[in-house]
């Protein structure tokens, strides 16, 4: 067998081709226009090819050519601020190279090969490095230093290291052995970058989201996912998230889902500023938009080209967050390319090694010492999107066995316009505990507790409700009436919050205390008050009760929560004067 | 190139499998040719050295080992022209108007390229429809693909019809051009588009395309991309708008699932291919607006939910590719009221973008959450009220379930010809929402209240 063979069989997005020779994963180009595809199954002299592109048109005895490589991402300065298809295409270089359609057999670097970067060496002549090693570095963005690592494979001696303007692929260091280093590497998607070792996460990551933050929180390292049927909130989350999480880089992944969604972020995400550094989020971001209607092969492949990516931040010592929306679309992609490979299907025809993909993808986030020695995580959030909303199919359930945190999305919530939909009683975060310390010291010493006070209140109003159900509010004794009313408090007053309103889109650890406080603070105040003998109807007229509802919107809160504690306090002592 | 071969070794359900061919393109298109003289025609699923798999849209009805294949060399194409407009054609795109062929200005590929994200500019022009229960709480947005989700016997026809008649871009009076796909509704439903749309002169601004209950189920696979090139061709070559209305997007899955069948391939959920969400989006994808041209595509689909189940997969997978949807409600039908839309399970994606200060009005999405909540409480509370009685509400709650009625009442239904204007919609919404007591509006902004509460607005005239 050769290098050069050609095809046998078409049948959408799988080719098989005769008389190459291949080994798994290697990258093949396929017919007269050299179709990018990938290899994903050997038998006999046959090679089964998933391929990124549309096959249209492409006939059986056209030639085939192995280039040897895996499917790889080229990494080094110029990732930030860009977005990419599945296989780490520029799609404005695709968009200049064939127009506004996306048509085939066009190939684009991941990084271009014109811009100049200022490279300042951090090593010298003489230096030993090894693998991950930081030799240098570029100011990618204005707050970001891109650090040029060696690549995990290579190790020794310098010979000679560069300063100045640079393209990727120049040689910026050259080793005693004549090895020479550009600050372009690649890296093979599939396979996870090597780091030093793993550590346990202890930092929340901090997202601005009150239902988050407050009762359900990530840690930085740690994974999660949000799964829901469709209309309820998971892209608006991730987006969410993509804004303002407080992580240094941030890879968004819209993995078989909406065009216009990925338009809107490249719209958006200039505009608006990072509330840590004051810079476009742009700066900090790399988009991978390989949508419904993109080929489905490159949609395999757009997680594994995130992930990588991540990985590539992380091992210079950043905090990553990665979104992908929707891991259901890449599980569907595998089902899809699976059943024309005419593979034993597992349940619900997707493939048996469904789970194992699962998991090693979420495994690649973590908390980690850097082969540098820098410390680094990823945090991944994976939207899950179950047939019909039902959480009992394949992948929500797989899923859930990996991840640590649960936040699940509640189609009636969304229905009645609470947003966020995620429901209370159904999520979790396994992190609660192990944050602790952090909130103690970085929040509040009654953080945890107020926390776990609000969670209660909740879980006592669905207890209250059932018997609601049956017998009306009015029914109810008059301090059990008091406790559904602080608990709708929670939930509105708190829970809710409006992505698309101007101030109440991020909310701050510190608002989000007294913002809680405040509210747990009048229904300790009511209880009291009732206990005392007020009546309970002038209890539910208090003024400071309706401004609580709004204060969440105020430019300036803490000024008009003052006010608000201020009433706060004067109407509970009328009460008991009374 | 257009050598005919005469070895079909197989034929089964609407594929025939061909033997010892020259090297066949996937995807390609093929002529047919019966012992009879007719022509029917096909496309290429599967392609080896050894065997051709052909799906024939026309149906392998008539067909034996005698036939003549013929491989074209080349995919289906659409011939286009700005003669398009006015036209009655078949699912498969052959004049059925009497009128003379289409004398192409170039010939475009049915399946469509897809639109570069980053070409993508996101949709924001509000459409009015004149319909409350969408300019209100479920925006439309030119370039947006909103589908209706209804059941049979519901007048999801009649809504279509008066959006396509009433839809205008604020400030403009320029009606939709306006391509209608039919795909395997009867001929008496078709008749009623045609009708309507001849008796407004909407015809002339049309496109037609059917393929009624009685044609092939195959030629539906093609009849959606047909209309989708035509309305792309309209909107991005000659700076058209156009209103895309495919109906019914159920029938279309059932041929998708038959043709699964005969292919003998795993089924996925309920005997749908597993692949039916990206050949969905192959189709809901083409609407849209594209940086530095004119025209847009929106489409405004019919899909008609087996058994009124929103989560069966035809609308679960719709649902998770559109941009919101429209839910019909039998309940509302059932009780006298048009059009039934149920907002609660009714989304518009896009509706952010759309409204607004600049767009609609600053408090439109206030109007509208408020709206939202409020009958969304007040439904429940009648479940309530069927248990414990009217007598066991509070006061407060009495007042929510009333808002319900009158929200179903008076911003719901609406004429079949009343076209609303948006002010006319938030008007109403705000004489609602007036009924409820003021510290229970929390969704929306005291500035708001000050300026469009009713009992403020009087109060502000009687101050002039
Ligand atoms: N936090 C939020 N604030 C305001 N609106 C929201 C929020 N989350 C979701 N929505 C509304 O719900 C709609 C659907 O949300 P989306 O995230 O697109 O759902 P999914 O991705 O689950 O299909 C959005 O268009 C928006 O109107
Ligand atoms: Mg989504």
């Amino acid at each position: 067998m050769k290098n050069k063979g050609e095809i046998y069989r078409i049948s959408g997005p799988v080719v098989i081709i005769t008389g190459l020779n291949t080994k798994m994963y290697d990258v093949v180009k396929v017919g007269n226009e050299g179709l990018m595809g990938e290899v994903i199954g050997i038998e006999g002299d046959k090679s089964t090819v998933q391929v990124y592109e549309e096959t249209s048109g492409v006939r059986p005895g056209e030639p085939v050519e192995n280039t040897g490589m895996s499917l790889s991402v080229e990494l080094g300065p110029g990732l930030l601020e860009s977005i990419y298809d599945g296989i780490q295409r520029p799609l404005p270089v695709l968009k200049e190279k064939m127009g506004d359609f996306i048509k085939r057999g066009v190939s684009a670097n991941g990084l271009s090969r014109e811009k100049e970067w200022d490279f300042v060496p951090t090593v010298k002549k003489g230096d030993k490095i090894n693998g991950g090693d930081i030799i240098g570095t570029v100011r990618e963005t204005l707050n970001i230093e891109h650090r040029i690592l060696v690549p995990p494979t290579i190790s020794g001696t310098i010979s000679e290291i560069k300063k100045g303007k640079f393209k990727v692929d120049q040689v910026i260091c050259t080793l005693e052995d004549g090895k020479e280093l550009t600050m372009m590497q690649k890296w093979p998607v599939r396979k996870p970058r090597p780091v030093s070792k793993k550590m346990t996460p202890g930092t929340p990551l901090i997202t601005g989201q009150r239902i988050l933050d407050g009762l359900f929180p990530v840690a930085k390292g740690g994974t999660a996912a949000i799964p829901g049927p469709f209309g309820s909130g998971k892209t608006v989350t991730q987006q969410q998230l993509a804004k303002w999480s407080d992580t240094e880089i941030v890879v968004y992944i819209g993995c078989g889902e909406r065009g216009n969604e990925m338009a809107d972020v490249l719209y958006e995400f200039p505009e608006i500023k990072d509330p840590k550094t004051g810079r476009p989020l742009m700066e900090r971001t790399v988009l991978i938009a390989n949508t419904s209607n993109m080929p489905v092969a490159a949609r395999e492949a757009s997680v594994y080209t995130g992930i990588t990516i991540a990985e590539y931040y992380r091992d210079m010592g950043y905090d990553v967050s990665l979104m992908a929306d929707s891991t259901s679309r890449w599980a569907e992609a595998m089902r899809e390319i699976s059943s024309r490979l005419e593979e034993m299907p597992g349940e619900e025809g997707y493939p048996a090694y469904l789970a194992a993909r699962l998991s090693e993808f979420y495994e690649r986030a973590g908390k980690v010492k850097a082969l540098s020695g820098k410390e680094g995580s990823i945090t991944v959030i994976g939207a899950v999107s179950p047939p019909g909303g039902d959480f009992s199919e394949p992948i929500t359930q797989n899923t859930l066995r990996i991840v640590k945190v649960f936040w699940a999305l509640d189609a009636k919530l969304a229905q009645r316009r609470h947003f966020p939909s995620i429901n209370w009683l159904n999520s979790y975060s396994l992190y609660t505990k192990a944050l602790g310390p952090w909130y103690d010291e970085h929040v509040s010493p009654d953080w945890v507790k107020l926390r776990n006070d609000a969670m209660e209140l909740l879980q006592k109003e669905s207890e209250l409700q059932e018997i609601v159900q049956l017998v009306g509010s009015d029914a109810l004794p008059e301090d059990q009436q008091l406790t559904l009313e602080v608990a709708r408090m929670i939930r509105e007053y708190f829970l809710q919050q409006n992505a698309y309103h101007e101030v109440d889109t991020f909310c701050p650890m510190d608002k989000q205390f007294k913002l809680l406080k405040s509210i747990m603070s009048w229904g300790d105040k009511a209880h009291n008050a009732l206990d005392g003998g007020a009546p309970i109807e002038d209890i539910m007229k208090l003024k400071s009760k309706d401004d609580l509802a709004k204060v969440k919107y105020e430019k300036e809160f803490d000024k008009a929560l003052g006010v608000i504690l201020k009433t706060m306090e004067d109407e509970f002592a009328k009460l008991r004067g009374k | 190139m257009t050598k005919e071969y005469k070895t079909i070794s197989q034929i089964s359900g609407p594929l025939i499998f061909v033997e010892k061919t020259e090297p066949v393109g996937y995807n390609e298109l093929v002529n047919i040719n019966l012992p009879d003289g007719t022509t029917k025609r096909g496309q290429v699923l599967d392609t080896s050295d050894d065997i051709v798999v052909v799906q024939v849209f026309e149906g392998t009805g008539g067909l034996n080992r005698d036939c003549g294949v013929r491989f074209t060399g080349e995919t289906i194409k659409l011939p286009v022209s700005k003669d398009l407009l006015g036209r009655i054609l078949s699912g498969a795109g052959e004049p059925l108007d009497g009128g003379p062929r289409i004398v192409p200005e170039d010939r475009l590929e049915i399946t469509g390229a897809a639109i570069n994200p980053y070409a993508r500019l996101p949709p924001k022009d509000f459409i009015q429809t004149g319909i409350s229960t969408i300019d209100g709480m479920n925006t439309l947005v030119r370039g947006q693909k909103l589908p209706i989700f209804s059941g049979s016997g519901l007048p999801h026809n009649e809504i279509a019809l008066q959006i396509a008649r009433q839809a205008r871009v604020r400030g403009s009076n320029e009606p939709f051009a306006v391509v209608f796909a039919a795909m395997g509704i009867t001929n008496e439903e078709a008749q009623y588009f045609m009708a309507d749309f001849e008796r407004t002169g909407a015809l002339e601004r049309a496109v037609v395309f059917l393929n009624l209950a009685d044609d092939p189920a195959v030629e539906r696979l093609i009849t959606p991309r047909l209309a989708l090139t035509a309305a792309e061709y309209l909107a991005y070559e000659h700076d058209m708008h156009v209103l895309v209305i495919l109906t019914d997007i159920t029938n279309y899955c059932e041929a998708l699932r038959q043709m699964g069948a005969a292919r003998e391939e795993v089924p996925g959920r309920r005997g749908y291919p597993g692949y039916m969400y990206t050949d969905l989006a192959s189709l809901y994808e083409r609407a849209g607006v594209v940086k530095g041209r004119k025209g847009s595509v929106t489409q405004f689909s019919i899909l008609s939910m087996p058994g009124d189940d929103i989560t069966h997969p035809i609308p679960d997978l719709s649902g998770y590719i559109t941009e919101g949807q429209i839910v019909i409600s039998r309940e509302l039908h059932r009780k006298g009221i048009y059009p039934p839309v149920n907002v609660l399970p009714s989304l518009s994606r896009l509706m952010n973008s759309g409204i607004g200060a600049t767009r609609t009005r600053e408090d439109h999405k206030a109007v509208s959450d408020q709206c939202y909540a409020a009958y969304a409480e007040g439904k429940d509370l009648r479940g309530l009220v069927a248990i414990v009685g009217k007598d066991a509400l509070s006061d407060r709650d009495k007042k929510f379930l009333e808002f319900a009625d009158m929200f179903e009442d008076r911003f719901v239904r609406q004429g079949v010809d009343e076209n609303r204007d948006i002010e006319t919609t938030l008007s109403i919404g705000w004489e609602l929402l007036a009924e409820l007591p003021e510290a229970q509006l929390t969704r929306i902004d005291n500035k708001y209240i000050q300026k469009y509460h009713p009992a403020h607005k009087a109060k502000e005239k009687e101050g002039k």
